[in-house]
């Protein structure tokens, strides 16, 4: 039986005014997959990020979510077909409480049916979110606030999600307690894509991983198939 | 002591009023980083609305709210959604030209339509007063002044932080990026982040021309009086509208105190100067 394609991208073309930033990116993401894109900074990685949900529009491509096309879509719609998204820097709203932040999360309407059901799951799979709900965001620390960001993204009850250098200015043991938390979350169906600098991490936590060198898909595969010699070239370019 | 007793009081009821004077401009600057020079002419055309309904109508100026609050609110939203949303990007300057050209446009529709005379919202308010005390006789319209603007503060400080729509406009303030990955349409938000703003001035709008007397081009003259309260108090802030209302109007009334009506708008503009000096974004500002 073949395997829904959660996310198809074809072709992608991206410009920033006259500076071409996306070459022709091509990427297939099978529903329940984590697929890792890594890359080096500059790479094209957070501009594939953002186009995607339609902060950037593409020049020339398509982009398919659960095989209804969505490029060209603003993010207030693609957010209501079941794409979330974790955006670089967690960029959770400083002068909201933990609570408003994840009450934002749930804006759209085929989740806000749902929202005390997610808070409860997300505060079982974040307690100290429960602990800090009254707290304003700018106080929690880079940790709690990835997490946060995550539990934000979780409550649109999304089928997909994007998670843009979820690891970046995070302490190692953070780092992994995140990704166990990645997991956890992926088995409960969820597909995730995750845009990431550190690639031994993306490697180990992923099923496929596609190398981006500026602002083209240079190496795909599945990580055991991948040399260490063959990502590095990839990823540096030589 | 006693002789500070009048200009004091007077200065904080007149400070409520600059306080929901600026209040819709505070608001609009805060959260969608637009300076809407068009603010103090569409809180003028609150006041000529009014005195339409009041000549069709009968009603007080007061009661003309009713109308009133909810015919700014869509005019709001139309100007932001339909006008300045679509010039809404990383410049600052074609926002600012739009806006200052609806001002321009406002002014002379209102001059065609209404004549360069002076008008006033006539109401029985203001001719009473309320005497406190042995020393202190307090014309009722200023109590009202402060009382509305008051309220309206305080309606629109629990609008923002109770409700759906009151979270959305603050996240949006917040991180426009972040809020469109929430689902929200962020364009929206401001067409109703304005239309809110309008609401104030509406109110704004009515209280003033209760007050005094008001022409076509009397919008600028209210548009430097909110720079002049956020200034003082900070963008975006509900207290610091009302902390930058109050200084501002006691800082005139005292200074006409001291030194003559000829000489308060001086002491008005000082306070600011000092204030930028010592802390240019504002008492409560939030940079």
């Amino acid at each position: 039986m073949p395997v829904k394609l959660a996310l198809e991208v074809s072709g992608l073309d991206v410009y920033y005014k006259d500076f071409r930033a996306l070459w022709d990116v091509s990427m297939e993401v099978r529903q329940g997959e984590i697929i890792a894109i890594i890359g080096a900074n500059g790479a094209g990685k957070s501009t594939f990020f953002k186009t995607i949900p339609g902060i950037l529009v593409p020049t020339r491509g398509t982009i398919y979510l659960f095989e209804e096309r969505i490029d060209g879509l603003p993010p207030h719609v693609t957010v209501s077909k079941g794409m979330a998204s974790v955006p670089e820097g967690r960029r959770i709203f400083p002068r909201l409480t933990v609570y408003e932040n994840l009450f934002m999360g749930s804006y759209t309407p085929r989740s806000r049916s749902k929202r005390e059901d997610a808070l409860g799951q997300i505060y079982s799979l974040f307690p100290i979110l429960k602990t800090r709900r009254n707290q304003m965001g700018n106080t929690l620390s880079g940790g709690e606030q990835q997490m946060l960001a995550i539990g934000r993204a979780l409550m649109s009850d999304p089928k997909i999600i994007l998670c843009d250098e979820i690891s970046l200015g995070l302490a190692p043991l953070v780092v992994k307690d995140i990704y166990r938390r990645l997991r956890e979350i992926n088995q409960n169906g969820i597909t995730i894509v995750l845009v990431e600098q550190d690639v031994k991490r993306s490697l180990k936590v992923s099923n496929r991983v596609y190398v981006m060198l500026k602002g083209k898909m240079v190496l795909t595969g599945e990580p055991t198939s991948l040399s260490e010699e063959e990502v590095k070239k990839a990823y540096f370019g030589i | 002591m006693e002789a500070l007793l009048l200009p004091i009081t007077n200065g904080v009821l007149l400070g409520g009023l600059y306080a929901v004077i600026a209040l819709g401009m505070s608001i609009i600057f805060g959260i969608v980083k637009l300076v809407n020079l068009a603010h103090g002419d569409l809180m003028i055309l609150s006041s000529y609305l009014s005195l339409v309904l009041i000549s069709w109508l009968g009603i007080s100026p007061l009661l003309s709210l009713i109308m009133i609050v909810p015919i700014m609110f869509f005019v709001g939203f139309f100007v932001q959604g339909g006008l300045l949303n679509r010039v809404l990007g990383k410049e600052m300057e074609p926002p600012l030209l739009v806006a200052f050209g609806l001002s321009v446009i406002l002014q002379n529709l209102l001059l065609i339509v209404f004549t360069p005379d002076a008008r006033s919202l006539m109401s029985d308010l203001a001719i009473e007063t309320i005497v406190l005390g042995e020393t202190l006789t307090l014309p009722v319209l200023y109590l009202i002044n402060f009382l509305g603007g008051l309220i309206v503060i305080l309606a629109v400080y629990l609008f923002f932080r109770k409700t759906y729509l009151g979270r959305a406009i603050r996240a949006a303030s917040d991180d426009e990026m972040s809020t469109q990955l929430m689902g929200v349409n962020t364009k929206r938000i401001y067409a109703y982040a304005m239309g809110i703003a309008m609401m104030t001035a509406a109110v704004a709008g009515v209280l003033v021309g209760m007050t005094f007397t008001f022409y076509p081009h009397t919008g600028p003259q209210f548009l430097i009086i909110s720079f002049g309260v956020i200034i003082i108090g900070g963008l975006g802030s509900m207290k610091g509208c009302l902390a930058g209302g109050l200084i501002l109007a006691m800082a005139q009334t005292l200074g006409a105190h001291f030194a003559g009506t000829g000489y308060q708008l001086l002491f008005g503009y000082g306070v600011l100067l000092v204030v930028l000096g010592i802390r240019p974004q504002g008492l409560f500002g939030k940079i």
